[in-house]
C-alpha cells in the first residue's frame, strides 16, 4: 500500500464519519411529533395529485449521451496533453498535434451534426 | 512505517478537516453579510455571547445551534435509506474533492518531511473531477427519493446541468496539462513560477474563464441556481429536507466552494507561490523577511486594534457595547510587545544568523497563508457573483454549455497546441 | 495482509451490488447498486496500484454512463405502476443466453489459466504519461477509429431521440 492509497482511505474514513456523525448526532437531538400533514410531500400546501415519478422529457437522454461522448474525448485528452511537451521535445510535436486534431475534427463534426439536427437546442 | 504514514495522513486529514469546516461557517456570515451590504442592509448582527456579537458570525453558530435540534421530517412515501443518504453523500463528496490540493511545498524539519496535501497521485485533477462526477447522485437520489414533483424537477434539472457543464470543465483544464505536462496538482503549481505574468491565469485566460463558468454551474450556484430555482420550484432538490439533514446539503454547496476556489487559485494563481518572491529566494533571503514581515505583521495588528478600539460607541447600554475594546485593546497591546521584542532582537544581532528550520517553517506558514489568501478571494468573489446576476433560463443555460463552452474549449485545445508545436 | 483485508472486502461489496442490481425490483435502486459495484471495481484497481484506471473507473462508468442509465430510467417512469407491466419473458429468454455465456466464458478462464500475477509496479504503471505515450505511437489508429465510434454513437443518439426532423 502506497502512502497516497493510506491517504486517501483516511481520507474517505474521516470524510464519511463527519457526514454520519453529523446527521447522528442531530437524529439524537432533533425532537417533534408526527402528524399526517408532515408525511405529505411538500407542494405549497395544496394535497399532492398523481405519482411525482412520471416519464420525462427525451431531452435528458440526449444529454447525457452527449455527455458521455464528450467526456470520453476529453479523457483521452488528458493523457495525450501531459506527454505533448516530451513529444514536442522529440521533435515530433507536429505529430501529436495531428493525431489529436483529427482525433476533436471528427469529434466536432458530431457536434455540428447534433447542433444541426436541434439536438442541443432545449427549446423546440 | 506504516504507523507513522498512517499518523501523517490522519493528522494531514484533520488539519485540512479542521480548516474546511472552521471557514464554512465563516463563509456563510460573509454570504449574509455581503448580501446585506450590496442590499443595503446591516445583515446579521444581534445574536450575541456574553455580548459578544464578533460583527454577527455568532449567528452561523446559532444557526447550527438550531438546525441541530429541529425536527427530521420525512414524508410518508420517500424511499427511506436512500432519503438519509443522499445529503450525506452530497457533503461526503464535497469534502472528499480537497484529497490533492497542494497547500504548500513539503515541509522539512528535522530530516522529516512533512507535505500538507493529502494524497499526490499522478491523476491529479482528474481525481477532483472524477469525485464531483460522483456528487450528481446526491442530487439525484435526493430528488428521486423524497418523492415530491418539486425535488425530482430539481434533481433532474441539477443532473443534467451538472453534467453539461462537467464536459467544459473537463476540456478547459486540457490546455493547462498541455503547458505543464503533468497532472499532478503540485506540479503545476511549481511550473508556474512566482511570476505573475506567468501564472495561468495569464497564459491561458480562455481556460479561466471557462473552468470559472463551469465551476459555478457544478456549485449550482447563481447564475446557475436553476435546481433549486425557489420561484419556480420552491428549493428544488432539498425541497423536503429539514433540520441537519437539510444543513448537509448547505455545507456541502460551501465546502464545494472553498475547495473550488482552492483548485482556481492552485490551477490559475499560481498556488501555493507567493507573488514576485520564490520560495528559494525567500529561503535564502530569511532575515530579510522576518526582519520586515515581523513588524509589517504587528503594525497591521496594531491598526486593526485601533480600528476596533475607534468603534466603541455606547450604543446598546450593555455587554455588547464593550466587546470593541475587548478585541481592539488586547491587539493593540499585543502588536506593541510584538514590536518591541522585534526591536530588541534586532538591537542583540539574534536576527542575522537564523536556523534553517525556522525559515522553512516560515516560508511553509507564508505559502499556506498565500493560498488560504487566494482562495478566500475567490469565495469572495462566489458570494459577489450571486448577489450580483439574476438566474439564466434554462434553455439559455443549456445553449451556454453546448454552444458555448464546448466549441470554445476544444478551440483552446487546438490553439493552444498548435501554438506550442508551430511557435519557432 | 492489509491489501488482502481490503481486496476481499472490496471484492465482497462488488459482488454483492452486483447481485443486487439484479435482484432488485426497482430499476433506479439497481442502477444505484451498480453505481456501488463499479466504486468496489475501482478500488480494486487502486489496491492493484492502477490510480489513474481508478479514477477513470470512477468518472467515466460510475460517474457519466450510470447517469446515462438513470436518465433512461427515468425517461420509462418509475411508477410502481409502470414496472409490473414491463417484466417481459423477452428479457429473460437474453437474460438466460448472457447468463449462459458469461459461464463459458468463466468455465474457459477457469480450465485455461490465464492470470499472471499482477505487477504491483510504481507509479509509473499505467500512469497518464505512459497511456499517452502508447496513444500517439503503438494504438494511434484505434485511437482515430474510437473518434469515429463516438461520432456514430452522437449520430445514433440525435436519430433515435429526434425522430420527426
Amino acid at each position: 500500500m502506497s502512502i497516497n492509497a493510506i491517504s486517501i482511505l483516511v481520507l474517505f474514513a474521516l470524510a464519511a464519519a463527519v457526514a454520519l456523525g453529523i446527521v447522528l448526532i442531530s437524529a439524537l437531538l432533533g425532537s417533534g411529533r408526527k402528524s399526517t400533514e408532515k408525511l405529505l410531500p411538500y407542494e405549497c400546501g395544496l394535497d399532492p395529485i398523481g405519482s411525482p415519478r412520471r416519464r420525462f422529457s427525451v431531452k435528458f437522454f440526449l444529454v447525457a449521451i452527449l455527455f458521455i461522448v464528450f467526456d470520453v474525448e476529453v479523457v483521452f485528452l488528458y493523457p495525450w496533453a501531459v506527454v505533448f511537451r516530451e513529444f514536442k521535445a522529440a521533435g515530433e510535436g507536429a505529430l501529436a498535434f495531428t493525431v489529436a486534431a483529427v482525433f476533436l475534427g471528427i469529434l466536432l463534426l458530431g457536434l455540428v451534426y447534433a447542433w444541426g439536427r436541434g439536438a442541443l437546442d432545449w427549446e423546440e | 512505517m506504516m504507523i507513522l504514514d498512517l499518523l501523517t495522513a490522519l493528522a494531514k486529514v484533520v488539519i485540512i478537516f479542521a480548516m474546511i469546516l472552521g471557514v464554512v461557517p465563516v463563509l456563510i456570515w460573509m454570504e449574509r453579510k455581503g448580501a446585506a451590504y450590496i442590499q443595503d442592509r446591516r445583515g446579521p448582527n444581534r445574536a450575541s455571547i456574553l455580548g459578544m456579537r464578533l460583527g454577527g458570525i455568532v449567528h452561523s453558530f446559532a444557526d447550527a445551534l438550531k438546525l441541530f435540534t429541529k425536527e427530521e421530517i420525512a414524508a410518508g412515501s420517500v424511499s427511506k435509506p436512500l432519503f438519509y443518504i443522499a445529503p450525506m453523500i452530497t457533503f461526503f463528496i464535497a469534502i472528499v474533492t480537497v484529497g490533492v490540493v497542494p497547500f504548500a511545498e513539503p515541509l522539512r524539519l528535522f530530516g522529516y518531511e512533512f507535505n500538507l496535501q493529502i494524497a499526490d497521485l499522478n491523476a491529479g485533477l482528474i481525481y477532483v473531477f472524477a469525485m464531483s462526477s460522483i456528487g450528481v447522485y446526491g442530487l439525484l437520489i435526493a430528488g428521486w427519493a423524497a418523492s415530491g414533483k418539486y425535488p425530482l424537477l430539481g434533481a433532474l434539472r441539477a443532473a443534467a446541468q451538472m453534467v453539461s457543464y462537467e464536459v467544459a470543465l473537463g476540456l478547459s483544464v486540457v490546455a493547462i496539462f498541455l503547458l505543464s505536462g503533468s497532472l499532478r496538482l503540485q506540479d503545476i503549481v511549481i511550473q508556474q513560477g512566482a511570476l505573475i505574468w506567468d501564472w495561468n491565469v495569464a497564459r491561458q485566460p480562455v481556460a479561466f474563464v471557462l473552468f470559472m463558468v463551469a465551476l459555478f454551474a457544478e456549485t449550482n450556484r447563481l447564475p446557475f441556481d436553476l435546481p433549486e430555482g425557489e420561484s419556480e420550484i420552491v428549493a428544488g432538490y432539498h425541497t423536503e429536507y429539514s433540520s441537519m439533514r437539510f444543513a448537509l446539503f448547505f455545507m456541502g454547496e460551501y465546502t464545494h466552494i472553498i475547495v473550488g476556489s482552492l483548485i482556481i487559485a492552485t490551477l490559475f494563481f499560481g498556488g501555493w507561490q507567493f507573488p514576485f518572491v520564490a520560495a528559494e529566494l525567500m529561503r535564502s533571503n530569511m532575515d530579510g523577511v522576518i526582519v520586515i514581515g515581523w513588524p509589517a505583521a504587528g503594525i497591521a495588528l496594531l491598526m486593526f486594534g485601533m480600528f476596533l478600539v475607534s468603534r466603541f460607541r455606547r450604543r446598546y447600554r450593555d455587554l455588547r457595547d464593550y466587546e470593541t475594546l475587548l478585541f481592539g485593546v488586547p491587539a493593540m497591546l499585543f502588536a506593541t510587545l510584538l514590536l518591541i521584542a522585534w526591536a530588541g532582537l534586532l538591537t542583540r544581532g539574534y536576527l542575522d544568523n537564523i536556523p534553517a528550520w525556522i525559515g522553512n517553517a516560515v516560508v511553509f506558514a507564508v505559502q499556506l497563508g498565500t493560498l488560504l489568501a487566494k482562495a478566500l478571494f475567490f469565495c469572495a468573489f462566489f458570494i459577489w457573483v450571486r448577489w450580483t446576476l439574476p438566474r439564466f433560463r434554462y434553455d439559455q443555460l443549456m445553449n451556454l454549455g453546448w454552444k458555448v463552452m464546448i466549441p470554445i474549449g476544444v478551440a483552446n485545445v487546438v490553439v493552444t497546441s498548435a501554438v506550442m508545436v508551430f511557435r519557432p | 495482509m492489509f491489501e488482502a483485508i481490503l481486496f476481499y472486502s472490496l471484492a465482497a461489496v462488488a459482488v454483492i451490488s452486483a447481485l443486487l442490481v439484479v435482484t432488485r425490483v426497482n430499476p433506479i435502486s439497481s442502477a444505484l447498486m451498480l453505481v456501488v459495484c463499479f466504486m468496489a471495481t475501482a478500488g480494486v484497481f487502486a489496491i492493484l496500484g492502477a490510480a489513474f484506471i481508478a479514477i477513470l473507473q470512477i468518472l467515466l462508468y460510475a460517474g457519466a454512463i450510470m447517469v446515462l442509465f438513470i436518465f433512461v430510467i427515468m425517461l420509462i417512469g418509475t411508477d410502481p405502476a409502470d414496472l409490473k407491466r414491463r417484466q417481459m419473458t423477452f428479457a429473460k429468454i437474453l437474460g438466460a443466453a448472457a447468463a449462459v455465456y458469461l459461464a463459458i466464458v468463466l468455465g474457459l478462464a477457469a480450465w485455461r489459466p490465464p492470470f499472471i500475477a499482477a505487477p504491483m509496479a510504481g507509479d509509473a504503471f499505467l500512469s497518464p504519461a505512459t497511456i499517452g505515450k502508447q496513444l500517439v505511437t503503438t494504438y494511434l489508429l484505434p485511437f482515430e477509429i474510437l473518434s469515429v465510434l463516438l461520432l456514430i454513437a452522437i449520430v445514433g443518439a440525435v436519430v433515435l431521440a429526434k425522430k420527426k426532423i
